[in-house]
C-alpha cells in the first residue's frame, strides 16, 4: 500500500498535541546547535589534517613539550586552588551551618558573584598594582580562590546544615568529645558536600583562561587552547580541547565513584 | 547474682534533679522540676507534646543545660558535665543511627572510644603510680557487639547498611548501640513512636524483659499513656513544663492528682462539683456520698469518675442515683462505650453489656469510685468582653490593656499570670475591689486567693502575706494582660 508522504505530515500536524514533552523542544534545539554540533566539529577537526583523516594533530601536540608543560601546570594550579578553597571554605561553611543566621551570611558570601567576574578580576588586578604587589602565580592563585570559593562554600553549607543534629548528639552520648564527633561523624557525613565542592571548583579552574592572563600572565591550558585557535591551528586546538574534556569527565567519574555508598551527592 | 543485689538496695538514688528549670526565650519548657530516680527503676515521663518531658530527658543526657537548678548523678553534681563524660546512654526518637557506618560499626562506636584500665602500671618521675589505660581490642569489641546484638535479637546482620533496615530493625540496633556501653542509666526518648501497633506491643514486652534482665535504670519518655501504664515502675506526669504527679501506674490511674492527670490517663468523666461537707459531694445536680474529707465547706472541686466505675441499672431500681437517656452505644471489642444524657451533662460509661439507644436507665456510682480533687489552675482565666480597643472588662472593672484591634463588645478570654496581679492595701488604689479569702505560704512566696465582688476568684502570688477577710484593691499592668478573641460556642458542660 502506498502512503502519501504529504498526507503523513498533515496527519502528524492533525495529531499534534501540546504535551509536556513539547516544551523541551526549544532547549533540545538549542543544545543541538550550540553544544552537540560544536563538539562534533571539534571531534572532526581533531582528526583532520590537510583535509585528510589522520593523527597528525595528536603527534604535533605530543612533540610540543611546551603545551604538555602548560597542561601539567594547569592541573597543578587547579589542584592547589581546590585545596585552598576547601581549606578556607570548610571552616566557614561549618561555622555558618551552626549559626542561626548562617543562611543569610552565606548569601553575603555569594554577593560578589553578582558582579561580572571579569570586572572583579580587573578590580583585583588594580588593587595589586596599587599595592605594588608583583603579578605572578601567587596573584593568579588568589584570583582563582577568590572567584571560586563560593562554589565550595555553598554545597558544603547545604550538606552540613542538612546533617541531622541528633547524629552529633548520639556520638557525644556514646563518649565522643567535640573533636571526635567532628572527625568520626560530621566529616564523613559531609563527604558528599566536599565532593560537590571539588567538582564545582576543580573542573572550571583547570580550564580557566582569563584570570590567569589578567592576574599574572601565567599561561594555563585554557590560554593555550585560546591561543591555538587565534593562530588558526584548529586541529591542534581541537585535540587540546578534547584532552580537557577527557580530564573533566575523568575527574567527574572518579569523584562520583569515590562518593559511592554515601548519601546522594547534592550537586545542586 | 548482681541483679539481686541491685534489687535489694532499690532505694539508692541514681539521678536527682533539684529545682531544675529550662527556659527558651523566657518561656519555661521545664519549670522548677525536682525529683529523684532510684537505681534499677523504670521511670516514665508522660505528657502531651510540648510538656517538657523530652527537654527533661535531654538535660539528664547533657544535651541541654538547665537555666537554673542542679542535676545529680550518684550524688555528684553533673549539671555542667558534657554528655560524653556522663554514664548514661540514649536511644533517640528517630534512632540517629550513623548512616555512614554499618550495623557493626554503629554498635561498636562507643566501645572504640572507650578507655579501660589495662592492669599495667607506670611510675612517673615523682614516684606516683598510674594505671595505664588501654582501648578495647578488636576481639573484645567483636564479642561485646555480638552479645549486644544478641540481646536485642538481631544477630547475623552486622554488615548490613543501616539505611536498608526497617524501622523495627533500626530500633533494635539503636538499643544495642546504647546498651553495649554498660550505661548506669538508659534514656529512651519515645523509642517506639515510629513503629506500628503490633511491633510496639512486642517491643514493649522486650524492653521490659531487658530492664528486668540488666537491672539498670531505664528513663523512658512517651506521650502514650497505655505504654507508660504497662511498662513503668514510676510515672512522672508533666504538663506545660510542670510536674503534675509522680506515682506508680496504679496510683496514677486510681488516684489522679488533678483533673489533667485524670483526663490524660485513661478516659474519665470530669465534673465540676461542690463539697458540701466531709463525705458529701454534689455534682450532676445530685448529692453523692464519697470517701473524701478535709475540704472546706462548700469548696469548689473537680470530680473524676472512670467510665468503668459507673453502673447502669434499671430506671425503676430504687438504688438509681440519677436517671438518663442513652445517646449512643458503641461496641469496642471488650466493652461497650455508652454515652448517657443526664440532664444537661453527658456521661461516658463502659459496660460489658450493651443497652438500647434511647432507653431510660438509672446510674449508680460507688462512693470510693468518686475521686475528688481541688480545682487546678495555672493562670487566672476570665471570659469577658472588650469595652473598647484599649480597655477590657474584668470583673466589672475597666482595665487598661495593650492596644488591640478588637472592637467594643468582642468576646475575649483574658489571662493573667498569678504573679502579675497587683494587690493594693487601699481598695481605692485598685481598679476593682476584692476580698482576701485565703493565703498559703509556698516556701518562697504567698499564694493568695482573692475574690472579686462578682465572685471570680483570683489566684495571686505575692511576697506579702495578706490577711484573710481584708478588703484590697486589685490592678494589673496593661502589658501583663493577655487577651485572646474567643469564638462563641454553646457552653459545654461536662
Amino acid at each position: 500500500m502506498k502512503t502519501n508522504p504529504l498526507k503523513k505530515v498533515s496527519q502528524k500536524i492533525k495529531n499534534f498535541r501540546l504535551t509536556r514533552g513539547v516544551f523541551a523542544w526549544p532547549y533540545v534545539l538549542f543544545l543541538t546547535v550550540f553544544v552537540v554540533l560544536p563538539l562534533v566539529i571539534i571531534l572532526v577537526n581533531a582528526f583532520l589534517a590537510d583535509g585528510k583523516l589522520s593523527f597528525a594533530n595528536f603527534i604535533a601536540l605530543a612533540k610540543d613539550g611546551a603545551s604538555i608543560k602548560v597542561l601539567i601546570n594547569s592541573i597543578f594550579i587547579g589542584a592547589v586552588t581546590t585545596i585552598l578553597c576547601l581549606a578556607i571554605g570548610y571552616p566557614v561553611a561549618y561555622t555558618l551551618a551552626n549559626m542561626k543566621t548562617g543562611s543569610i551570611i552565606v548569601i553575603l558570601f555569594l554577593l560578589p558573584m553578582w558582579v561580572n567576574f571579569l570586572v572583579r578580576t580587573l578590580a583585583a588586578r588594580a588593587v595589586f598594582e596599587a599595592l605594588s604587589i608583583p603579578l605572578g602565580e601567587g596573584t593568579v592563585l588568589f584570583g582563582m580562590v577568590y572567584n571560586y570559593i563560593p562554589f565550595m562554600i555553598l554545597p558544603l553549607h547545604t550538606t552540613l546544615t542538612n546533617i541531622d543534629k541528633s547524629f552529633g548528639e548520639a556520638a557525644a552520648d556514646l563518649g565522643a568529645d567535640r573533636v571526635t564527633v567532628f572527625l568520626k561523624v560530621t566529616l564523613p557525613l559531609s563527604v558528599p558536600g566536599i565532593i560537590s565542592g571539588i567538582i564545582m571548583v576543580f573542573i572550571p579552574t583547570i580550564s580557566t583562561f582569563a584570570i590567569s592572563q589578567l592576574l599574572g600572565g601565567v599561561h594555563l591550558f585554557g590560554d593555550s587552547i585560546h591561543e591555538k585557535f587565534i593562530h588558526g591551528l584548529y586541529g591542534v586546538g581541537s585535540v587540546m580541547s578534547l584532552i580537557m574534556l577527557a580530564f573533566v569527565l575523568l575527574s567527574n567519574m572518579l569523584l562520583k565513584k569515590f562518593n559511592k555508598g554515601e548519601a546522594k551527592a547534592s550537586i545542586w | 547474682m548482681a541483679k539481686i543485689e541491685i534489687k535489694s538496695d532499690k532505694k539508692e538514688k541514681v539521678i536527682e534533679l533539684k529545682n531544675v528549670s529550662k527556659y527558651y526565650d523566657d518561656k519555661p519548657a521545664v519549670d522548677n522540676a525536682s525529683f529523684s530516680i532510684n537505681k534499677g527503676e523504670f521511670v516514665t515521663f508522660l505528657g502531651p507534646s510540648g510538656c517538657g518531658k523530652t527537654t527533661t530527658l535531654r538535660m539528664i543526657a547533657g544535651f541541654e543545660k538547665p537555666t537554673s537548678g542542679k542535676i545529680f548523678m550518684d550524688g555528684k553534681d553533673i549539671t555542667d558535665m558534657p554528655p560524653h563524660l556522663r554514664k548514661v546512654n540514649t536511644v533517640f526518637q528517630r534512632y540517629a543511627l550513623f548512616p555512614h557506618l554499618n550495623v557493626f560499626n554503629n554498635v561498636a562506636f562507643g566501645l572504640k572510644l572507650k578507655k579501660i584500665p589495662s592492669g599495667q602500671y607506670i611510675v612517673d618521675k615523682n614516684g606516683t603510680k598510674y594505671e595505664k589505660l588501654r582501648k578495647y581490642t578488636k576481639d573484645e569489641i567483636k564479642e561485646k557487639v555480638s552479645k549486644a546484638l544478641k540481646m536485642v535479637d538481631f544477630e547475623d546482620y552486622e554488615h548490613r547498611d543501616v539505611n536498608s533496615l526497617s524501622g523495627g530493625q533500626q530500633q533494635r540496633v539503636a538499643i544495642a548501640r546504647a546498651l553495649v556501653n554498660d550505661p548506669e542509666v538508659l534514656l529512651l526518648d519515645e523509642p517506639l513512636g515510629a513503629l506500628d501497633l503490633k511491633m510496639r506491643k512486642d517491643m514493649q514486652i522486650e524492653l521490659m524483659e531487658m530492664h528486668k534482665k540488666l537491672g539498670i535504670t531505664f528513663v523512658y519518655v512517651t506521650h502514650d499513656q497505655e505504654e507508660a501504664l504497662t511498662m513503668s515502675d514510676t510515672i512522672i506526669v508533666m504538663r506545660h513544663g510542670l510536674i503534675q504527679q509522680i506515682a506508680s501506674p496504679k496510683v496514677i490511674y486510681d488516684e489522679p492528682a488533678n483533673v489533667f492527670v485524670a483526663d490524660f490517663i485513661g478516659e474519665s468523666n470530669i465534673f465540676s462539683g461542690i463539697m458540701h461537707e466531709d463525705f458529701k459531694v454534689e455534682f450532676l445536680d445530685h448529692v453523692f456520698e464519697c470517701v473524701d474529707k478535709g475540704f472546706k465547706k462548700n469548696e469548689l472541686i473537680d470530680v473524676v469518675v472512670r467510665p468503668e466505675d459507673i453502673y447502669i441499672i434499671p430506671a425503676d431500681n430504687a438504688a438509681a442515683m440519677k436517671h438518663g437517656a442513652v445517646n449512643t452505644c458503641v461496641f469496642k471489642g471488650d466493652h461497650y462505650q455508652i454515652t448517657v444524657q443526664v440532664d444537661e451533662f453527658e456521661v461516658v460509661i463502659h459496660e460489658t453489656n450493651g443497652v438500647e439507644e434511647g432507653a431510660e436507665i438509672g446510674i449508680f456510682i460507688k462512693p470510693f469510685d468518686i475521686h475528688i480533687m481541688p480545682k487546678a489552675r495555672i493562670v487566672n482565666e476570665i471570659e469577658t468582653e472588650m469595652i473598647d480597643e484599649q480597655t477590657v472588662n474584668i470583673c466589672d472593672g475597666s482595665f487598661e490593656c495593650m492596644p488591640t484591634e478588637l472592637e467594643a463588645g468582642t468576646p475575649v478570654t483574658v489571662k493573667i499570670p498569678f504573679d502579675k496581679v497587683v494587690v493594693h492595701d487601699d481598695e481605692e488604689d485598685g481598679v476593682i475591689g476584692a476580698e482576701v479569702i485565703n493565703s498559703i505560704y509556698k516556701g518562697s512566696y504567698y499564694q493568695c486567693f482573692i475574690r472579686a465582688d462578682n465572685y471570680y476568684m483570683f489566684f495571686v502570688d505575692t511576697q506579702d502575706d495578706w490577711l484573710k477577710g481584708d478588703r484590697v484593691g486589685l490592678s494589673v499592668k496593661p502589658e501583663d494582660i493577655q487577651i485572646e478573641a474567643r469564638q462563641i460556642e454553646e457552653s459545654e458542660d461536662r
